[in-house]
């Protein structure tokens, strides 16, 4: 019998949307703690608007949201770490990559606006296992797109959460970006951490990820990658045909429109 | 040098200085927040609808401060629940809310006709307006907006970088707003028989977007934003004086030259790194001799990897 403490996220009948607008409606899962879990859906499928339930920050109509035990008002501050997408980060913003880091330890009782020299070692320990120490003075338009999801996710890493929720953190990295951020997530995973990534890179979901829910409007399906990723659940999430190769004991997800159009 | 100093043997004009020293800084430093949320025309807004406020609680027989303050709280607490929903931009709500509270003022002016109080001190600033009164109130707002900026740092940078990931880490975003919404308030209507309610604006973005200019860390983007607005506020103040002009043109004016001054020695500073790193290059290429004579290329990787150029910095 699973505890409360035992399950990380639990959404019962939840509903949600905006103004007058449903995007899903009565939502029942359950994630595991120490599992780590890929959303996957096409654009518009609600996606985001999960996780945004799942942090606290979308307006639920009906149901109940709760996160190891508790509702997300009652958490301790830094049990939730959250890296946004990083298109709606404003790179002109005049912040530091470690000023970025700092601010996930806002919340601790500190009166004084710098931070101690605790918090300060904390960051640099941080940054330097994600290999971002060099660059922790730059200005975070002035790092490569690898960096800053590194610096994103040390952010989100410096409290030490039990939950980390990423929306899309492999878009707009190049692929080798990709795979260092996937192996991180793995790494931390394998530490205990919750994770939550919602992503369109469904190969990477397949070679990193040992659980994926399949979402459009609703969970259409989940569980391991090889036995989720079948054609079917793929059409009935997508609404279009999918191919997919085992190579090696890898699998490959490829649109299959390019084949019609060659058949054709 | 006695011609410099004889002014300052006035004490409205001590009074004036001391004033527009601390509604600089205190511009300087709300003017960050204003501008980094991308509500550059909150000030603006808030001035105008303080001014309506100003207006009926002159015939309400209320003090100036209270109409003011009154109607500006309002204006901007209706502004932050107007936007709350994203439907409505912040700019939108600014036009709406704040043009609405200035036209009651209007409309009571009007109706009224006889009027025995002249507000163009409100509105366009006037040296000879600072008053004991409005020095005190200057004061306490500054005093109290330094302290809520300090103490408020933290959460206040928080939300304005990424209000959505302020919120999932615990800071309480609608009360950092509301407290955000108070000082600017207090900020705009001190400020407002120094620089006058068609100026305030300007008084509030041109010193965060000159120092902006000057720094990519957002602590020193604060202090030097502090610092330019009071330097603005003092030179231009001056200046009102010397020439004989409504001070908040003059302060208005002495900070827009402060901007370009800064924008021009950024562009050259900018075109002499540039021009350094292309020279580095060329010296990079003519300084790589050897025999030419495999037919190969270079690629540029490999010439910095030979000779990297020297280290730049662009702040």
């Amino acid at each position: 019998m699973t505890t409360d403490s035992q399950i990380a996220v639990s959404l019962k009948d939840v509903t949600v949307g905006y103004g007058n607008k449903v995007v899903f409606g009565h939502l029942s899962l359950e994630v595991p703690a120490g599992q780590f879990v890929g959303i996957v859906g096409p654009t518009g499928s609600g996606k985001t608007t999960l996780l945004k339930t799942i942090l606290g920050t979308s307006p639920v109509f009906a149901g109940e949201v709760r996160l190891f035990g508790q509702s997300v008002e009652r958490l301790a501050p830094g049990t939730l770490g959250y890296v946004p997408q990083l298109e709606s980060v404003d790179w002109s913003f005049p912040v530091t990559v470690e000023q970025v880091i700092l601010m996930g330890l806002y919340t601790e009782a500190r009166l004084w606006p710098w931070p101690s020299r605790e918090q300060r070692q904390r960051v640099h320990d941080l940054a330097d296992r994600l290999g971002i120490h060099d660059v922790l003075h730059h200005h975070i338009v002035n790092i490569s797109g690898g960096q800053r999801q590194r610096a994103f996710l040390a952010r989100a890493l410096i409290s030490n959460p039990k939950l980390l929720v990423l929306d899309e953190p492999t878009a707009g990295v190049d692929i080798k970006t990709q795979h260092d951020v996937m192996h991180l997530l793995g790494d931390l995973s394998a530490n205990g951490i919750t994770i939550l990534l919602t992503t369109h890179d469904l190969n990477a979901v397949a070679s990193h990820l040992p659980w994926v829910m399949c979402f459009n409007k609703g969970l259409v399906a989940q569980g391991p990658p090889r036995d989720i990723f079948t054609p079917a659940i793929l059409n009935q999430t997508y609404g279009g045909d999918m191919v997919i190769i085992e190579y090696h004991g890898h699998y490959l997800i490829a649109n299959a429109a390019p084949l019609h159009l060659h058949n054709h | 040098m006695n011609a410099f100093l004889e002014p300052f043997g006035y004490e409205f004009f001590r009074h004036s200085m001391l004033a527009s020293l601390m509604v600089g800084a205190l511009c300087g430093l709300i003017g960050v927040y204003i501008v980094l949320r991308g509500m550059s025309y909150i000030g603006h807004g808030l001035s105008h609808a303080a001014f309506g406020g100003a207006v009926v609680g002159f015939t309400l027989n209320l003090n100036f401060y209270v109409g003011a303050g009154v109607m500006g709280l309002v204006a901007a607490l209706l502004i932050n629940q107007v936007t709350k929903g994203g439907k409505i931009k912040s700019d939108a709500a600014i036009g709406i809310v704040t043009t609405a509270f200035f036209a009651l003022g209007v409309a009571i002016i009007s109706h009224a006709r006889k009027f025995t109080k002249s507000f163009d001190a409100a509105l366009f600033g006037n040296i000879l307006g600072v008053t004991n009164d409005d020095l005190l109130v200057i004061a306490v707002v500054t005093i109290i907006t330094m302290g809520m900026v300090f103490f408020m740092y933290k959460p206040l940078l928080f939300s304005t970088f990424d209000p959505d990931a302020a919120n999932v880490f615990g800071i309480k975003t609608g009360w950092v707003q509301l407290a955000f919404s108070i000082i600017l308030t207090l900020a705009v209507i001190g400020s407002m028989n120094v620089v006058g309610v068609t100026m305030i604006a300007a008084t509030l973005i041109m010193p965060a977007v000159t120092a902006r200019m000057m720094t990519d860390s957002f602590s020193r983007m604060l202090i030097y934003s502090m610092i330019i607005g009071a330097i603005t506020g003092v030179g231009g103040m001056y200046l009102s004086y010397t020439f004989n002009v409504a001070s908040g043109a003059t302060i208005v004016l002495f900070g827009a030259s402060l901007f370009c001054l800064v924008g021009l020695i950024k562009f050259i500073q900018d075109k002499m790194l540039l021009h350094e790193h292309i020279h580095n290059h060329e010296t990079l290429v003519h300084t790589h001799s050897h025999d030419h004579h495999q037919d190969h290329e270079h690629t540029h990787a490999e010439l910095q990897a030979e000779a990297p150029p020297k280290k730049t910095t662009l702040t």
